[in-house]
């Protein structure tokens, strides 16, 4: 961990300028006030009843997601950086998946191997030549960074399918608030709570055509039982719209409506929480009972707009990732702002020579593999272990990605035995309207709460942070 | 060959549903080697019948009813004038590459066995990609006997495969999980086939597949009947498997007891004489 940068500490040990007024503020407080609002906060969290479900675990479906009191703080220097790069992101994720799904131009070009495309399941061959509004199909972007020096951000993966933690960042302010006045006196955080009316804004911004003046948006929720139940009904609350389920809906002529006291009511914009597979039995998966019969029917002749787009993976697809800085590249003509983690390719014939060559070095990822499932991390491997791998790897190179094994940032964390250097990550949420981009400043920072774990994942043991951006 | 479609599906429900939507692809396109005459789909319920297009070409009708009924009928009646191709379908719409087809499916997944079967039918015919799709066609008919018994609309291949029992569409699927492995994009078709035997009633329609071969296009392939598709063939809707292609996809809100009845006859149309 001596490598890793240090939020709050840098490289050297000095206090960083945007840490310095924290600093002081935990030299002065007493372990025990601490430990004793860090009580506080968990009553507050159990109150609000902010949970989430692990799946796979039989003794509790719900549970708390361990807060850290100490807030991770970002310059507004280094915030009007991220913003640019995520900006600018986004803006190419969605310009891609228009292509995409209609000239495919990037294919023609071959910047992207076509198979990577077109064999892809989470490719949607009903989205193509589809129109949506404004040429918006990521509506709401989570983008994974994590960061290894000063200057250096990396992106570690796009969440252009139906990003969620949300309901974290609103939470974790509001608390902090509550617990810690004293400390918002010594600095000027940029508000998050706007964040609902940003996105209501968003959503509202994308109504078809055919929409009322004032647009009906709904959220629609796969139900109690899905692990962010929490956050949707939540989400819901804050927006002022309804929360519905598949079978709230129904599908007329072609046109969606909501079944109310007062009969149908007509929905123009669905914020779906539901997968594209679930969405609609008559289109998708059969068995579904979570989505709309007749959906897809209504959303392809433009009567309701679905946020985010159906098809959307074939953009944070792992295979598509590496390819994402080209991406930036052909559609905008600019340099990336926000990096990539370097990834070698194993289907490219250089990049397996030198992947074979450094395999104890690296972390191998499977091309279709999640949840840490059919993967390397060279450092930790023993030799038999990489020797299988090897063999794996020369059977099937396309299948296979390579990384560095990345040194997080850490930043001051309360542990048991007083503050403590935890890594973290960032998942800022970008907004996607009709013609502006909206990113609220902050996002969820996730922590490690595990000393040297790099793994900031909720279901694995990981906490959330309070993330300030400063205003000066 | 001009060739005379009825098909009629007749739900009907003991107690009554309060809703019903679906999808139908039902209509048949024209291309190389046939043309649609006539064609018309008449749906008992009060209803609007929505056409579009869907991924792959096909022509959608979608439609819902909302007034609680006991029964609902799907009649699709038409003539389609057909020629022999030697299996070659051309003039189709095509809007992807050949390769998407190599996608595989829940219904398409081949197993180790399927691969395994595939491999031993390669291995056996000489490196030609034409000639191993002949050799499969034979082979997928030898090993799987045609039943109406044991499968049903949501049956794998690889549960068929290890029946060795299913219908035309399993029996397509069969096939297509077997080429596909072999790197040959291949389809499913579902449509209408006319026997020469007289018999014009038949319980359901038919499945069929496509494969793509290069220099060739798509060839058509019947593996229940181990040969390409001739003019006895009325193509209706093509997809990655069943899902992509059913004639029917459908939700019924309320109601009970379901019973579904179809009644297809495909026979050949009086040929009218000019003079």
């Amino acid at each position: 961990m001596a490598d890793c940068f240090d939020e709050m500490k840098g490289t050297d040990g000095t206090i960083r300028p945007a840490y310095a007024g924290l600093d002081a503020w935990l030299r002065d407080l007493s372990p025990d006030l601490i430990d004793q609002r860090c009580q506080e906060a968990e009553l507050l969290f159990r109150r609000i009843g902010i949970t989430f479900a692990v799946y796979g675990e039989a003794d509790s479906t719900e549970r708390l997601i361990p807060f850290d009191v100490i807030p991770r703080i970002l310059s507004s220097s280094e915030w009007a950086l991220l913003q640019r790069g995520l900006t600018q992101r986004v803006k190419a994720i969605n310009m891609y998946l228009k292509d995409i799904y209609g000239r495919r131009e990037i294919l023609k070009a071959g910047i992207i191997p076509v198979d990577l495309v077109f064999q892809n399941q989470v490719f949607r061959p009903e989205m193509n030549a589809q129109k949506v509004p404004h040429d918006v199909y990521v509506h709401i972007a989570g983008i994974d960074i994590v960061r290894v020096g000063p200057d250096t951000f990396y992106v570690l993966e796009d969440n252009a399918r139906t990003p969620s933690g949300v309901s974290y960042m609103l939470e974790n302010r509001e608390i902090m608030m509550r617990l810690f006045p004293d400390l918002f006196s010594r600095y000027r955080v940029a508000p998050v709570e706007n964040y609902p009316d940003e996105l209501l804004a968003t959503l509202k911004s994308v109504a078809p055509d055919t929409a009322a003046a004032d647009p009906n948006v709904v959220l629609l929720t796969p139900g109690i039982y899905n692990s962010a139940y929490f956050e949707h009904s939540f989400l819901a609350d804050k927006l002022g719209i309804e929360l519905v389920e598949g079978r709230d809906l129904l599908v007329k002529g072609g046109v969606v409506y909501m079944r109310t006291t007062e009969g149908p009511k007509r929905v123009d914009v669905i914020y779906r929480r539901v997968d594209d597979d679930f969405l609609d039995p008559l289109a998708f998966r059969p068995d579904s009972t979570l989505g709309v019969p007749g959906l897809m029917s209504a959303y392809q002749a433009g009567q309701v707009t679905l946020a985010n787009a159906v098809g959307t993976g074939i953009a944070d697809d792992k295979a598509i990732y590496s390819y994402m800085p080209e991406i930036v590249k052909f559609y905008l003509a600019e340099e990336p702002i926000l990096r990539n983690v370097p990834t070698w390719r194993c289907r490219e014939p250089k990049d397996l020579a030198y992947v074979l060559e450094h395999l104890d070095e690296l972390v191998v990822k499977e091309v279709h593999g999640s949840g840490g499932y059919g993967m390397l991390i060279g450092p930790t491997a023993d030799k038999g272990k990489i020797a299988a791998f090897r063999t794996r790897i020369e059977a099937d190179p396309k299948n296979y990605i390579a990384q560095p094994t990345l040194a997080l940032s850490t930043c001051p964390t309360w542990v048991e035995r007083g503050v403590a250097p935890r890594h973290i990550d960032l998942r800022p949420f970008v907004l996607t309207g009709k013609d502006t981009v909206r990113i609220v400043p902050g996002g969820l920072t996730r922590v490690a709460l595990q000393r040297g774990s790099l793994v900031v994942n909720s279901s694995q043991g990981g906490g959330t942070k309070d993330t300030w951006v400063l205003d000066t | 060959m001009r060739i005379r479609v009825s098909h009629l599906t007749t739900y009907r429900y003991d107690s009554p549903a309060s809703r019903v939507i679906q999808t139908l692809r039902m209509t048949p396109r024209p291309h190389d080697g046939q043309h649609v005459v006539r064609w018309r789909i008449d749906v008992s319920a009060d209803c609007r019948l929505t056409t579009q297009e869907d991924a792959f070409g096909n022509i959608t009708h979608s439609f819902s009813d909302d007034v609680p009924t006991d029964h609902l009928e799907v009649l699709v009646e038409g003539e389609v004038e057909t020629q022999d191709t030697n299996g070659l379908v051309r003039g189709t719409i095509e809007r992807f590459p050949p390769s998407l087809y190599l996608r595989e499916t829940d219904l398409t997944r081949a197993d180790p066995a399927i691969l395994a079967f595939a491999r031993a039918v390669a291995d056996a015919e000489p490196d030609d990609a034409l000639a191993r799709l002949h050799g499969l066609v034979r082979a997928v008919y030898a090993e799987v006997t045609f039943d109406t018994d044991p499968t049903h609309p949501a049956t794998t291949a690889s549960e068929a495969f290890s029946l060795k029992r299913g219908v035309c569409q399993d029996l397509s699927h069969v096939f297509i999980a077997a080429a596909r492995s072999l790197g040959v994009p291949c389809r499913y078709v579902g449509g209408y086939y006319w026997r020469s035997d007289g018999i014009t009633a038949q319980e359901a329609g038919h499945a069929w597949v496509e494969a793509h071969v290069p220099d060739l296009g798509w060839v058509a392939f019947d593996p229940t009947h181990a040969m390409c598709a001739t003019d006895a063939y009325v193509r209706v809707a093509v997809g990655l498997d069943y899902l992509g292609a059913a004639p029917v996809r459908g939700t019924r809100f309320g109601g009970r007891g379901e019973t579904l009845e179809v009644a297809v006859h495909v026979g050949q149309a009086f040929q009218q004489v000019q003079s």
